[in-house]
């Protein structure tokens, strides 16, 4: 009735392969990550801050990118820029898929976090002769770090899971690499089994490593 | 000398100032009384620049506060404030939130400023408390660091938007002593307050604002004895 015999040997042989395109992997959560915390602050500030034109286009992303798949946000990048004579490398595809997505996200996080902090922080700032860009860098900014970091450890988390759609755009990161060997040797569950280890360890050091970081960071 | 002349303030179609005129000499202490809503809090923000106005003028020691050409961070420097909401800085120890002004706003070394820091907390009372954040201080001592903080950047006059509404009773007394000690001590001060008691013992002058405009100005005396409008007499004996 159970007549599956598992093979774990070639698994285990291209294991080095695995963990190389795991660090891939890391990579291009990590480059989205950082890509998605600049756009992303900027757009909260957008949407805080003006009115017009600029507030529509950030208003604009921050809705594609919260309410339509990631997938689809990967293959706009793929096919979609395809069609229009613009071809991108997979790794490309991906990182500006997800990037788009994670920044869209965050701005939602940071504009949570600008809204948390009370005016009246600012005015006491401002009161002590505090230039604007002073204020903000040394007493609001601080704070609002405090808020999202926790959100934005989850964002980074999900950055990891995410980038695993790379598969479907040809980008051999980690699943690209799975699907790869799986499809290559048949032994389709033990590959999918191990990297989803994989991922488990990836994800498991980030949190641990945000939460030892958030000890040395905040001490209030 | 802060020298107001003709001052009006709206915000949006609502005028809350309706033409202040009113000056104070360095070494006095002012209080402004009057209802809630009354303008007198807006009055402060528009002295220190936070609020825009619509007319008339605000001169600090011969600059004009609303001018174009007006450097305001060094004009505030001059005027010191302390809110109802104390607005303690959460992220910075007690002796942080003292120092950082005279750091980055003064440029003093860092060892200046944790000099006039220590100094300053020790004037309001909070010599212990050099170490600790604001979320493990009560209200009536997060109220006292908001004032060293202010008196970090040495300022020539300090301008107190009701600093004691906000506090638990019992926490009111150490906030006005040190007010207090500060007028002892010469600063010009003017407080938004509601603590007649205080009002009455402490300052030279005491102003009454009723709905944007200042109705009477006088010694205590004459505000809390022989008040000459209906309106203050009334307001007086509804808060007494």
């Amino acid at each position: 009735m159970f007549d599956y015999n598992f093979h774990w040997r070639p698994v285990l042989k291209s294991l080095p392969d695995l963990l190389e395109a795991g660090l891939l992997t890391l990579q291009v959560a990590a480059l989205s990550m950082i890509i998605g915390i600049v756009i992303g602050l900027a757009l909260a500030l957008i949407r805080l801050k003006l009115k017009g034109p600029l507030y529509w286009l950030a208003t604009g992303w921050v809705e594609l990118a919260r309410n339509t798949p990631a997938l689809f946000q990967l293959f706009f990048f793929g096919f979609g820029l395809g069609a229009f004579g613009v071809h991108l490398s997979p790794f490309l595809i991906v990182l500006a898929g997800l990037s788009f997505n994670c920044a869209g996200y965050l701005a939602e996080n940071f504009r949570g976090g600008f809204q948390a902090v009370p005016d009246t922080q600012l005015r006491a700032a401002r009161s002590l002769g505090m230039t604007s860009w002073q204020a903000y860098t040394r007493i609001i900014i601080p704070q609002v770090f405090k808020i999202v970091y926790h959100p934005v450890t989850n964002q980074m988390v999900w950055a990891v899971l995410m980038s695993s759609l790379g598969m479907l755009v040809g980008f051999r990161e980690l699943s690209g690499e799975t699907q790869f060997f799986a499809s290559r040797t048949f032994r389709i569950f033990e590959y999918f089994a191990v990297t989803a280890i994989i991922y488990y360890v990836i994800v498991k050091i980030i949190l641990v490593a945000s939460r030892l970081l958030a000890m040395r960071l905040f001490r209030y | 000398m802060i020298e107001i002349s003709g001052l009006e303030k709206y915000f949006g179609a609502l005028q809350v100032l309706k033409g202040i005129d009113l000056n104070v000499q360095k070494g006095e202490v002012l209080s402004v009384i009057g209802a809630s809503g009354s303008g007198k809090s807006t009055l402060l923000y528009c002295i220190n620049g936070l609020e825009p106005i619509q007319k008339g003028s605000v001169v600090v020691d011969g600059t004009d506060v609303h001018a174009k050409g007006t450097d305001i961070n060094k004009l505030r420097q001059k005027l010191g404030m302390v809110f109802q909401q104390w607005n303690s800085f959460p992220h910075l120890t007690a002796l942080e939130n003292v120092a950082l002004a005279p750091r980055i706003v003064k440029g003093k070394s860092k060892a200046e400023a944790k000099e006039i820091a220590e100094k300053q907390l020790k004037h309001v009372g909070l010599e212990d408390k050099l170490n600790v954040f604001p979320n493990a201080l009560s209200g009536g001592q997060q109220q006292r660091l908001a004032i060293a903080r202010a008196l970090a950047m040495e300022p020539t006059y300090m301008l107190f938007d009701e600093a004691t509404s906000a506090l638990d009773p019992e926490l009111v007394g150490e906030v006005l002593d040190t007010m207090r000690l500060l007028a002892e001590e010469g600063m010009t001060m003017i407080c938004v307050t509601h603590e007649m008691g205080f009002a009455r013992d402490v300052s030279d002058r005491v102003a009454f604002f009723h709905k944007g405009v200042m109705e009477e100005i006088g010694p205590p005396a004459q505000i809390f004895g022989q008040a000459e409008s209906e309106n203050t007499r009334k307001f007086l004996a509804n808060v007494r």
